[in-house]
């Protein structure tokens, strides 16, 4: 079973210099309580993803065609009233700013009642409730907790208050926003075996994204390897570590001999720069900053099912 | 305190730099010179300036400042009859400017842009570029004058609160309305930043619904810097009521200093100026206890 279904999604932005294309025929799916992880440089259409799944997308910006099924709806057709609806109760999502993401003025036990506003339960119950999903999360004194402002709490606790938050109406999807980026490398490690743990015990899937390899390589099923708003490489972790087929992958990962476990936090990087994604390039997007390119690349490439499950997004990927 | 201090020296520098003698005006054009002098000596006038400005401060500070020229009677006791009236008139002021200028201000960011956040925005800076005065006098021309609505001069019966307020309604309108413009602008300004904060879009990619959003998470924040607007407007509106008072011919602090001014009534100035500068750091202190209360942020620092 998927629980979300991307397929062919589109998504533009209108700006002065005319319409931005952040996200250009994107297709994957995330399964029932797999862990899935979304790789890529800064830019390349992470957080417009997000938003576009959440029904956030800014005023500026609009899908243009494509699906996104989740437990069988099509986010992108439905109403704000059923997408709101959705949110915090299926679909939840931790950020990736431990420190903005709470509300400053409002208490943790005031903001995890409001997000059982819909539940009917009563106050003390509800109350209860994120008492208990704090203690799940290991915050010490859950009870006292309650009633301290986010500003008490250090970034790793923050950041455990968000996860709390995120997973409070045992949704079937979180997705990760970088949940790990403003936490330094101990405390990364505890956040992700949390995640981990909680998403066994809630059996949602996840939808993670990072910039650190080695995280992903640990905590993920699947990987998304993505590109100036492409996917352009996509399959389980170990068919996208073990023998990546497009060149942008490739590079990524040969940087680091030691991937799976390596503590590079940041991204490798690479020559060049992401085209200018209001004038996309005819042919392939990588192909500015690609040593391998052919004649070939000038068309746009196909999606190439090197294995099961296993895609990549390049003309040589089938000639291998 | 040192606020207090500081302003009690340019106070004092200010009335010794006025021309005209206040043993004079006190005792009127057919006093004769040793009349003059008996009182300039009763008065301490006669004593170095600096032996002047220490009593003046020593005593101040006890709450001894002196005795009105012109009745005799303790200058405290004469400014602290006054006083209710300038409070009633300042509270009605904020009242009216906090009553329209948030919402305003929090209407205009939820709809930014369209047509309503236009004319909030000419309104808000039409209203800040009319002086009081001018508003009381147009006021008083409108609404007591032509339409009847409300009474004209005076501050009601004593006693009688409902006459009170309905004195009020006027007054404090004229003193308030410039910051009806102030605060929906600053309000507007500044939920459009929270609006914008990490922390709203939590709140949205949790469900929560878009009331909830504007009024409990953004609004709650985007109020904070116009309390403190208001606390250090608090000269300003002082300052309007003088206006007001003077145009409804209400009794307060401004009309007493404005009268005392025109009759050289020194202790009388100096004491009812000096309580005003008292209240202005008092309810500057109450603005930020008001930040304090509303932000926990805040409170944790203090
Ligand atoms: N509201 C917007 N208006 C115009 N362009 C946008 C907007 N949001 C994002 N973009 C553009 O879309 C691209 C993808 O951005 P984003 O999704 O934030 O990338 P990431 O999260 O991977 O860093 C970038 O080129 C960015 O400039
Ligand atoms: S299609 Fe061509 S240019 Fe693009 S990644 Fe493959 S080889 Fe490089
Ligand atoms: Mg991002």
């Amino acid at each position: 079973m998927t629980v979300l279904s991307i397929k062919d999604l589109n998504v533009t932005f209108s700006t002065e210099g005319g319409r931005l294309h952040a996200l250009k025929d994107v297709s994957f799916d995330v399964p029932e309580r797999r862990i899935v992880g979304v790789v890529g440089e800064s830019g390349c259409g992470k957080s417009t993803l997000i938003n576009a799944i959440l029904g956030l997308l800014a005023d500026n910006g609009r899908v243009d065609a494509g699906s996104i099924t989740f437990e069988g709806e099509d986010l992108t057709r439905l109403g704000p009233a059923r997408m709101q609806e959705l949110r915090g109760q299926r679909i939840s999502t931790v950020f990736q700013d431990p420190m903005g993401a709470l509300n400053p003025v409002l208490s943790v036990g005031r903001q995890m009642r409001n997000i059982q506003y819909r539940s009917g339960r009563s106050r003390s119950e509800k109350d209860a409730r994120s008492e208990a999903m704090l203690r799940q999360v290991r915050i010490p004194d859950a009870q006292a907790a309650l009633a301290r402002y986010p500003h008490e709490f250090s970034g790793g606790m923050r950041q455990r208050v968000a996860i709390a938050m995120a997973l409070m109406m045992r949704p079937a999807l979180l997705i990760a926003d970088e949940p790990t980026t403003a936490l330094d490398a101990t405390l990364e490690v505890a956040t992700i075996e949390l995640l981990r743990e909680l998403q066994q015990d809630i059996a949602c899937s996840v939808l993670f994204i990072s910039h650190h390899l080695g995280v992903i390589a640990e905590l993920c099923d699947d990987v998304v390897v993505m590109y100036a708003g492409e996917v352009v490489e996509r399959g389980t972790t170990r068919q996208v570590f073990h023998t990546p087929r497009h060149p942008y992958a490739r590079r990524l990962l040969e940087c680091d001999p030691a991937r799976q476990s390596g503590r590079t936090r940041h991204l490798p990087t690479i020559p060049g720069e992401i085209p200018d994604l209001r004038q996309r390039p005819p042919g392939c997007v990588f192909a500015t900053r690609c040593d391998q390119r052919v004649d070939a690349c000038d068309k746009v490439p196909p999606d190439v099912a090197v294995e099961t499950g296993h895609v990549a997004r390049c003309v040589l990927a089938e000639a291998r | 305190m040192v606020i207090v201090s500081v302003a009690m020296l340019i106070l004092f520098c200010m009335i010794y730099l006025i021309p005209g003698d206040p043993a004079a005006v006190a005792l009127g054009p057919r006093a004769t010179d040793a009349m003059r002098e008996g009182l300039r000596i009763k008065m301490g006038l006669d004593k170095p300036v600096w032996v002047q400005f220490w009593n003046f401060f020593f005593a101040a500070w006890q709450g001894d400042l002196g005795r009105d020229v012109l009745s005799d009677r303790l200058v405290a006791t004469v400014v602290m009859e006054q006083l209710p009236y300038t409070l009633a008139l300042i509270f009605g002021g904020i009242s009216w400017s906090v009553a329209l200028g948030i919402p305003l201000g929090c209407w205009a960011a939820v709809e930014r842009g369209t047509m309503a956040d236009r004319i909030v925005g000419v309104l808000s800076v039409a209203v800040i570029a009319v002086p009081s005065f001018v508003v009381a006098i147009y006021a008083l021309l409108i609404f007591a004058v032509a339409l009847r609505w409300l009474p004209a001069i005076g501050a009601g019966e004593p006693g009688d609160i409902g006459d009170q307020l309905v004195h009020l309604i006027l007054p404090s309108l004229a003193v308030g309305l410039g910051w009806v413009g102030y605060i929906a602008r600053m309000v507007r300004a500044s939920m459009l930043e929270v609006l914008e904060s990490q922390h709203i879009r939590t709140a949205r990619a949790f469900g929560l619904p878009e009331r909830m959003i504007t009024y409990r998470y953004a609004l709650t924040i985007a109020i904070l810097p116009t309390v403190t607007l208001l606390g250090v407007g608090i000269g300003q509106m002082l300052s309007s009521a003088v206006f007001a008072e003077i145009v409804f011919a209400r009794p307060g602090v401004g009309k007493l200093v404005y009268d005392a001014i025109l009759t050289r009534n020194y202790p009388l100035v100096t004491g009812a100026v000096l309580v005003t500068t008292i209240l202005f750091v008092l309810l500057n202190l109450l603005a930020d206890l008001i930040v304090g209360a509303l932000d926990p942020r805040v409170r944790s620092r203090l």
